[in-house]
């Protein structure tokens, strides 16, 4: 036998907890390596130099107020579903299910602004709205959360498959109330007497919506960071046992949190349908649900970062697609380009949280104390 | 009157894309990991068949001497080449950088279907048709072409009226059950996705069976997407018609416990449940048809709940699905 002892070429530790620049400085760097691969990419896609493709995206996010506004609304729906999903992650409770509870703060508000039209006034209607797609957002999570709690269910499962039960009751409720009859849809909901309309503000239709996102964000920072339903959550995620070590009731933290966390999902729901959409489809929420566990995972579930986090991804998303407008190429393109940046993005938190070692220092640190 | 003897073939060919995204996702979770990314790896397998039999029925200057061999070997080596890289980007990030599996998932699923549509609307493009869509019909002759000869009558609709894919899709479930079950390679890679400590301490190279194992995974599933394109839609490729198969197929996995065996007839149920509604009256109301869409999920939320309640240790998802693993960890 050969008695000689192999060193791996590679040796991987645990960094220490880094200071703030060291962390920002890996994921800065990581961005930029990001954005100069999607520059070859795009230049081997449309011959152009990356600088005028960058310049495009730019105008493609903000070259207009209403570009701008457009921008900003897609930030707040974005974080709102963010910022609902954050609490369950941070619980360790992967809830892939805000498409779902989004669709079905969705479909209850349709139907408040639908069967109440003729019977409520337009307050109260809003009122039931308000409420409706909370609960109803609420009752999509509570259903995995208790099988979590009770049972120990696979809650990235569970969730994952709510949300095409939630889709397809809403393609039934839309051929439901199809409006005009026949074509399988339903078009803007009281077009001409806006009942169940939210109010517009400042003169801009979407204001209304951001600052609702706005006050919610510091809400759910402060919840997270100085409460003490924040700091159990905390608990819980980190380790149960412990969790049920010093007293907290794992149970009912685990079923509140998802009560909250799909209960904003409901609400971002409805300021999708009352607040600017008007209207009920199957592709409303538009894939957000999933991008938001993107969102709240790269600003590591902190709500402040989400800003930047979502403000990324959708300027990357609009930016593509006005590149793909102006160069003729499909629209999917800015799904590659932000895959590309979440793989960079993705990969650099291993240089954060590791370190590698060559074999041949760490040959001499063992000469060293021998 | 419920016509059993023509919804048995369709439920079958709309299963099988299923089966062959179940099987694969199955042996990638065996191993521990949770990949998310499968609808996205079905759309690169998809595209990159379709990519390859595009150029090669480009490069003929007439389509009647297209080669049998090659006009099936170039779409299903692309088709395993491009979800091979995927498998190897999902690894590289989740077993060797530990990322979190949930996110890497995702983002692999927005960028496969990204790339699907992508390249399938640039191909459309190139290729100058009228209709949003592109149509490799000698291509998809190979593959639809009936194996068997076939004039059994009901019995050789039901069991023989198929193109290769589909059998290979059944030969492969078979073999993966029996590997994972009867073999030592299937016990060292069920402990890796049970417990990769216990693993790493028997000398078992977890990194190893983990990156094979999502690598076969995900080629295994890539060939749903190429079957979907060139046998079930007869080679005409039009973006997003693959729709939420790929999520359907994760469904499956949990619907049949882990079992790629299973999976066999539980795929053709769900094909069967997924058309169900063409073949039920619905009556006065056609929004009927959208909650019949619904049983496959219904259905397995309802397996996933009484699993769970069960508690019974064979039927459990692997202990360490969706955890990174690192040695110095305890």
């Amino acid at each position: 036998m050969n008695e000689k002892k192999r060193e791996p070429l590679l040796h991987i530790s645990k960094r220490p907890e880094m200071p703030w620049y060291y962390i920002w400085g890996v994921r800065i760097i990581s961005v930029v390596l990001a954005l100069l691969v999607c520059s070859v990419i795009c230049v081997v896609m449309t011959g152009e130099n990356p600088l005028s493709i960058y310049s495009t995206m730019i105008k493609g996010a903000f070259g207009s107020p209403r570009k701008t506004w457009v921008t900003f609304q897609d930030v707040a729906m974005l974080l709102i579903i963010s910022l609902a999903v954050t609490p369950a992650f941070k619980m360790k409770f992967w809830n892939l299910g805000g498409e779902g509870q989004a669709l079905m703060g969705c479909l209850a508000s349709a139907a408040c602004m639908i069967l109440l039209r003729d019977v409520l006034p337009n307050w109260a209607i809003i009122l039931c709205m308000i409420v409706a797609s909370t609960l109803a957002g609420a009752l999509w999570g509570l259903i995995p959360a208790v099988f979590k709690a009770k049972w120990n269910t696979n809650e990235t499962l569970f969730t994952l498959m709510m949300n095409y039960v939630a889709t397809q009751l809403v393609a039934y409720f839309c051929i439901f109330w199809e409006s005009p009859k026949g074509s399988g849809k339903i078009g803007i909901i009281n077009q001409s007497s806006e009942i169940g309309w939210l109010p517009v503000i400042g003169g801009q239709r979407y204001l209304l919506n951001i600052l609702v996102v706005a006050v919610i964000c510091v809400l759910m920072y402060l919840y997270l960071y100085y409460s003490k339903q924040g700091y159990e959550i905390s608990v819980v995620g980190e380790s149960q046992r412990t969790a049920q070590y010093v007293g907290i009731k794992v149970e009912k933290v685990i079923i509140r949190t998802m009560l909250i966390s799909s209960g904003i999902c409901g609400i971002a729901g409805m300021l999708l349908t009352a607040g600017t959409n008007h209207t009920l489809t199957t592709t409303l929420v538009d894939g957000r649900g999933f991008t938001a566990v993107m969102v709240s995972w790269l600003a590591k579930f902190n709500p402040l970062f989400m800003i930047l986090t979502s403000l990324l991804l959708v300027f990357l998303d609009r930016g593509a697609g006005d590149i793909s407008s102006k160069f003729g190429l499909n629209k999917s393109f800015s799904d590659i380009l932000t895959g590309v940046i979440l793989f960079f993005i993705i990969g650099s938190e291993f240089f954060i949280t590791y370190k590698i070692h060559l074999r041949k220092r760490a040959a001499k640190e063992v000469q060293l104390h021998v | 009157m419920f016509d059993i003897i023509s919804f048995i073939p369709r439920a079958v060919v709309q299963g099988i894309p299923l089966l062959f995204g179940s099987t694969g996702e199955i042996l990638t979770e065996k191993s521990g990991n949770l990949n998310l990314g499968i609808p996205g790896i079905m759309y690169v397998g998809g595209i990159c068949g379709v990519i390859g039999s595009f150029f090669y029925e480009q490069s003929l200057a007439d389509k009647a001497d297209i080669n049998g061999f090659l006009a099936i070997a170039i779409p299903l080596l692309c088709c395993l080449l491009g979800s091979l890289l995927m498998g190897l980007l999902y690894c590289f990030l989740t077993v060797t950088l530990r990322a979190n599996q949930n996110v890497t998932g995702l983002a692999m699923t927005t960028f496969g279907v990204g790339v699907g549509n992508f390249f399938g609307g640039s191909l459309i493009k190139l290729s100058g048709a009228e209709v949003p869509s592109i149509a490799l019909s000698s291509t998809s002759y190979y593959f639809h072409r009936p194996l068997f000869a076939d004039n059994l009558g009901w019995f050789g609709d039901i069991f023989l009226s198929y193109g290769f894919m589909v059998y290979l899709a059944l030969a492969i479930a078979l073999i993966l059950a029996y590997v994972m079950n009867h073999t030592r390679t299937g016990l060292h890679l069920r402990a890796v996705g049970e417990n990769p400590n216990t693993a790493d301490a028997a000398s078992i190279n977890v990194t190893r069976y983990k990156y094979t194992a999502t690598c076969i995974g995900s080629m295994i599933a890539g060939l749903g997407g190429l079957y979907y394109v060139m046998d079930y839609a007869s080679g005409v490729w039009s973006n997003n018609a693959f729709g939420d198969r790929g999520w359907l197929a994760i469904a499956l996995v949990i619907f049949t416990i882990w079992r790629s065996n299973v999976g066999v007839l539980a795929s053709i149920l769900f094909g069967g449940l997924y058309i169900l509604h063409m073949y039920i009256p619905t009556g006065a109301n056609p929004a009927m048809k959208e909650l019949y869409k619904m049983l496959p999920y219904i259905v397995t939320i309802v397996v996933l709940c009484f699993t769970s309640l069960r508690k019974k240790r064979e039927d459990q998802p692997p202990q360490s699905l969706g955890l990174p693993y690192f040695r110095e960890e305890r």
